[in-house]
């Protein structure tokens, strides 16, 4: 890899993230309704002032050039103010990324505890009874509508048994380590399901791929140990076309788990916005979706680069 | 074994077509012919629903209004809190979920075929275009957009399934670009071109039934995606809105009721599950039925 494609490719973020920017902002502006709706049918607010609030909020440009002012003042970082709580968006934002990457982080390290170990036992172990109750579980796991089992989930462990806390980042005034685990465990357990499901197919087939390759019955007919064999040799080449997937799962986890959050009145950014979504929160909204398409495209760029890195017979010209 | 029976069983595997192939395949597959037999079934169940089922999914029955009842011979899933028939509700349910799925999925592969096969065939200017603007898509958190969308159109049910499909032809578009570089050089094409053949027809005629396997494949597993997102809004209240019954939205109405009627929330939830869950083994299954390298 040189240092002409790295910049290549990292200029080419650029006018990609222009053309999200573009999509997202007409997107949202040009759906009927707006953030003044909620005042429309208040009778103490009149026409006038209506009028006026539409003014102060820069709603009644024409719409390209509202996009221009936007852009400009989004890349210099003033991220204005949300209309619904008048908070700047950008400290807002800051405070729901902690929740979020706390959440977001526990299941990715649960997920990937889980998943690596179990796809390549599973593949250690192909056509035996393991294997299939292994793939069907999988198969479960990545046809499960995720809403509805943590409506089941909440309904044994925090209804019928009481063993859990149903929702919430913490008690109020307690918040300790243990009361922080013991809210946790549930919403992570489930954002964890899906990537447990899909990692460990997806490192599965990868190591039966590697495991079929030449330079396998190489490793073994020069008398290496199964273990050596399977673990120096497959196990680490297997890992590399892993590594895409759990990135692309990765970056997700930015944009903030809208579902799970929103079940487990999780205050982070995907709860954010759903509430910035009720108020039409412009200004929110566009930065929470900018952050997670920005995340999007930069795990993109690092796993190329960390591709080149492990594995040496990718380079780019 | 002899050499002439070697030399019958090679002439047969030349001569078996893609079809009779496929399908002996496809009969391998265990967990995709389950797939198949439980889609029929709930296919079945859903177009029949009417006949199938006494009830109408908004009859009450008044004398079980206020609490939702447990499942007994007269309602086998049991009756809501407003006295209607949960599995009458349920399979007018999955007439709606199935259909938005299934439409979702076409509008989607529509798309990204189109795209897809623009872009290969015509390469240049156009692939460059047409892929640039895929890029951008997919650099977009998908998942948010197609909330907040639904929150603010408050779609009606066709609104709702292009919303859903029109956010997820990416992936075949990609897809069918890369089947179309790949045979647009082709001798067959060449000879269609030779004989004056348009660029609709070589397109069209020529290169698609050659890339239809991939295709197939990706639309199925897409059925499964629509079906999941579209319970999901509808839970949320952002998708098929009430008194019309959706998985998604017989969900909301339940879940007030974990305490007392848990039943209630299990059986829609078990229901999208075991088709979704239909949908992936069918997909895996038609993989391997139509993979031609295998």
């Amino acid at each position: 890899m040189n240092f002409s494609y790295l910049t290549r490719r990292a200029l080419v973020t650029i006018p990609l993230l222009l053309g999200v920017s573009l999509i997202l902002f007409f997107v949202l502006h040009l759906a009927p309704g707006g953030p003044t709706d909620v005042y429309a049918d208040n009778p103490s607010v009149s026409p006038a002032a209506l009028e006026n609030l539409k003014r102060e909020l820069g709603l009644d440009q024409p719409l390209p050039l509202q996009y221009v002012r936007w852009l400009g003042a989004f890349a210099r970082g003033e991220w204005g103010f949300s209309i619904r709580s008048g908070q700047p968006v950008l400290e807002t934002a800051l405070e729901r990324v902690v929740p979020t990457l706390f959440l977001g982080g526990t299941s990715f390290v649960l997920a990937l505890l889980l998943a690596i170990p179990l796809g390549v036992f599973s593949a250690l172990r192909r056509y035996t009874a393991s294997d299939y109750v292994f793939t069907i579980v999988s198969f479960l796991g990545i046809s499960m509508p995720i809403f509805w089992l943590a409506l089941m989930l909440q309904s044994l462990f925090a209804v019928q048994l009481r063993w859990l806390p149903s929702a919430g980042l913490e008690t109020i005034g307690d918040g300790g380590f243990l009361d922080r685990l013991r809210h946790i465990i549930l919403p992570a357990s489930l954002l964890a399901v899906v990537n447990i499901a899909s990692w460990g197919r997806f490192v599965r087939s990868s190591m039966l791929d590697v495991l079929g390759l030449d330079y396998i019955r190489t490793a073994r007919a020069k008398g290496l140990s199964e273990r050596l064999v399977t673990y120096r040799h497959g196990f680490r080449n297997a890992l590399i076309p892993v590594v895409t997937i759990i990135a692309l799962d990765f970056a997700g986890i930015l944009s903030g788990a809208v579902i799970t959050e929103t079940i487990f009145a999780w205050p982070g950014m995907g709860r954010l916005f759903i509430e910035a979504m009720n108020g039409r929160d412009y200004p929110v909204l566009m930065a929470l979706l900018m952050i997670g398409s920005v995340a999007l495209v930069f795990t993109n760029l690092l796993t190329d680069l960390v591709y080149s890195l492990i594995d040496p017979r990718i380079r780019y010209e | 074994m002899n050499n002439q029976s070697l030399e019958l069983k090679a002439t047969k595997a030349r001569d078996e077509s893609f079809l009779a192939r496929a399908i002996r395949r496809f009969k391998k597959h265990r967990l995709a012919q389950f797939g198949l037999v439980m889609l029929v079934i709930l296919g079945l169940a859903a177009i029949f629903a009417p006949i199938i089922s006494v009830y109408t999914f908004d009859g009450q029955d008044v004398a079980l209004l206020g609490q939702p009842t447990a499942p007994n011979f007269r309602h086998l899933l049991g009756t809501d809190q407003l006295g209607r028939d949960n599995f009458t509700r349920i399979l007018h349910g999955a007439r709606v979920s199935l259909l938005v799925g299934l439409s979702s999925a076409l509008i989607a592969t529509f798309l990204g075929t189109l795209i897809g096969a623009l872009a290969g065939f015509y390469g240049a200017w156009v692939d460059s275009l047409l892929m640039r603007l895929t890029d951008v898509v997919l650099s977009i958190p998908i998942l948010p957009l197609v909330i907040a969308l639904s929150g603010f159109l408050r779609p009606s049910l066709p609104l709702l399934v292009l919303i859903i499909g029109g956010l997820g032809w990416m992936g075949t578009a990609r897809l069918v670009r890369g089947q179309f570089l790949s045979l647009r050089n082709t001798d067959y094409v060449e000879a269609s071109k030779a004989l004056g053949g348009s660029n609709s027809r070589i397109m069209f005629r020529h290169i698609l039934p050659n890339a239809i396997g991939p295709i197939v494949v990706s639309t199925t597993l897409a059925v499964g995606g629509a079906i999941i997102l579209e319970s999901a809004l509808s839970f949320f209240g952002l998708g098929v809105q009430p008194p019309t019954p959706t998985w998604g939205n017989l969900l909301t109405g339940s879940s007030d009721f974990l305490e007392t009627a848990p039943w209630l929330a299990a059986f829609p939830g078990l229901f999208i599950l075991i088709t979704v869950l239909s949908v992936n083994f069918l997909g895996d299954g038609l993989r391997d039925a139509l993979d031609p390298r295998l």
